[in-house]
């Protein structure tokens, strides 16, 4: 196991967002984590990575547990990871190549000629050769998040997350996140987990998909299962039904 | 009544907390990563270079209003040329250091708040996190380096300009005359006068850098959330400034009589 969350709890003031939450996830496996809007899932993704520090609980990486480590000793199990967050969170005052170049040119393990070339290659990767010199506000939404994509592959990291992968984009654009993230799980041989409700997305990027739900995982289950299952939960988050009594009652 | 008190000392002994928490994290930092130069220098720049105009502007109009101010109560009992004298002491060891961190909080404080601010609400140090770089080492670090040896040579430039204005005022307005005034100035004004006015730059530097970034990283969601951090840090910074003046003023009167 590559990852391993036991019993993370986690609350803001009185909140109580994360109340228990358990999952394992295998080297190489493609995982959705899906939910409603403020259910804790992109609290759960930064968990992973100890942005966030849980209350109670392990989170283990590669055999490591990261809850209560401070900022340096986390720093060689981030190398591990790349994200791509929610609004790309590309730096501003830097150029696309200084953005998907970050790590390779703070480690200096490579000649200034073989960092160019990779960052051409993950840049041609996402679709974007050539765009080296422009600035992250000369860019689209949709070009920002296949940067930011870049930008978290460029240095060949173990894990994957992506925080709301295509929110905020239309449909083709959307579909363009979804191929890229499709080939780079394929190509890379990475481990991929994507926070989501965009139900047609999660469908395709991932071989099992993790339901939370009151602070919980309420399912585990692979893609067609959890759109075949008959659990009122389930059912209504799948096909996007509201629960009129509840919506009444608030 | 009370719950607002309670509110009020929660979040000011929070600050103070979080702002010694940095301090050490600062420190650490100092100790095990190398400063990063490169951007030293850029703040240097953005923060000393930048500043000119408003520190060179203040030094000198504080320098001229004291002077005119001591020359028109000192006419009255014959010590006109003692001015420069009270003018050097005062912009050297007090005017000087404050006016040019106040200044400094309000220039240099502000924009590091705000583009640190923007950072945070933007997800940037998130992603500086989990790129393995710590926020410290790259962003407060630089800040903090840069103002501290920035602060010392804004304060000296800003004592220059206001004693050389006075000079102008007393010698070319007021009519002093200029051999008595120049040399009662040296005879009056001692080294330890300047070396206080020194030692507080240093620390004032460290408290807007501080306050400023304290306020940047850890500023609320939104651009509301940004207005709120950048006023906070010029305000904090300002008073924290002119509180401590008048502590370090005691203090150093001791250690430097």
């Amino acid at each position: 196991m590559i990852i391993e969350v036991r019993d993370v709890k986690k609350s803001f003031g009185s909140l109580a967002v994360l109340q228990g939450v358990t999952f394992s996830v295998e080297k190489g496996e493609a995982l959705c984590i899906i939910g409603t809007s403020g259910c804790g899932k992109s609290v759960l993704l930064k968990h992973l990575v100890g942005l966030i520090t849980p209350d109670s609980g392990e989170i283990a990486i590669d055999g490591r547990n990261i809850a209560g480590l401070d900022e340096r000793e986390l720093m060689p199990v981030r190398r591990m990871f790349g994200m791509l967050f929610q609004s790309a969170a590309l730096f501003d005052s830097m150029t696309v190549e200084e953005n998907v170049g970050f790590v390779l040119n703070r480690e200096r393990k490579s000649s200034p000629q073989e960092i160019a070339q990779r960052i051409e290659d993950v840049l041609d990767l996402v679709g974007l050769s050539g765009i080296q010199k422009k600035m992250p506000a000369e860019l689209s939404g949709g070009m920002r998040k296949r940067v930011g994509l870049a930008r978290a592959v460029a240095y060949r990291p173990q894990i994957l997350l992506y925080d709301e992968p295509t929110t905020g984009l239309d449909p083709i654009a959307a579909d363009t996140i979804d191929q890229l993230i499709i080939r780079v799980v394929e190509k890379l041989k990475v481990t991929s987990i994507a926070v989501t409700h965009d139900m047609r997305s999660a469908r395709r990027i991932s071989r099992r998909i993790l339901m939370l739900h009151e602070g919980r995982i309420y399912a585990d289950q692979t893609p067609d299962e959890l759109f075949k299952s008959a659990d009122p939960v389930i059912y209504r988050f799948v096909n996007g039904i509201s629960d009129q009594e509840k919506e009444v009652k608030k | 009544m009370t719950t607002l008190a309670t509110q009020y000392a929660r979040e000011w002994f929070g600050g103070v907390g979080r702002g010694a928490i940095l301090c050490r994290d600062i420190a650490s930092s100092l100790l095990h990563a190398k400063v990063r130069w490169r951007d030293v220098i850029y703040q240097m720049y953005f923060i000393g270079v930048k500043s000119q105009s408003v520190v060179a502007i203040t030094g000198a109009f504080t320098g001229m209003v004291l002077c005119a101010q001591t020359a028109f109560q000192f006419h009255k009992v014959k010590m006109d040329t003692a001015t420069l004298a009270v003018v050097s002491v005062g912009m050297g060891s007090e005017l000087g250091p404050v006016l040019t961190g106040l200044m400094v909080a309000g220039r240099v404080g502000a924009a590091i708040a705000a583009e640190l601010g923007t950072m945070r609400v933007t997800e940037q140090i998130d992603a500086l996190r989990t790129l393995a770089a710590n926020p410290i080492d790259f962003l407060v670090v630089p800040r903090f380096v840069a103002t501290l040896l920035v602060m010392p040579l804004l304060t000296v430039e800003s004592i220059c300009l206001g004693i050389l204005a006075a000079y102008i005022v007393a010698v070319f307005l007021l009519g002093i005359n200029s051999t008595y005034v120049w040399y009662n100035m040296i005879h009056y004004t001692h080294t330890n006068d300047m070396l206080t006015g020194i030692i507080k730059t240093f620390i004032f530097g460290a408290i807007v850098a501080v306050i400023s970034c304290d306020k940047g990283m850890n500023c609320p969601d939104g651009a509301e959330g940004v207005g709120r951090a950048t006023t906070e840090a010029v305000v904090y910074s300002s008073i924290t400034i002119l509180i401590s003046n008048f502590f370090l003023t005691l203090l150093l009167q001791r250690l430097l009589p």
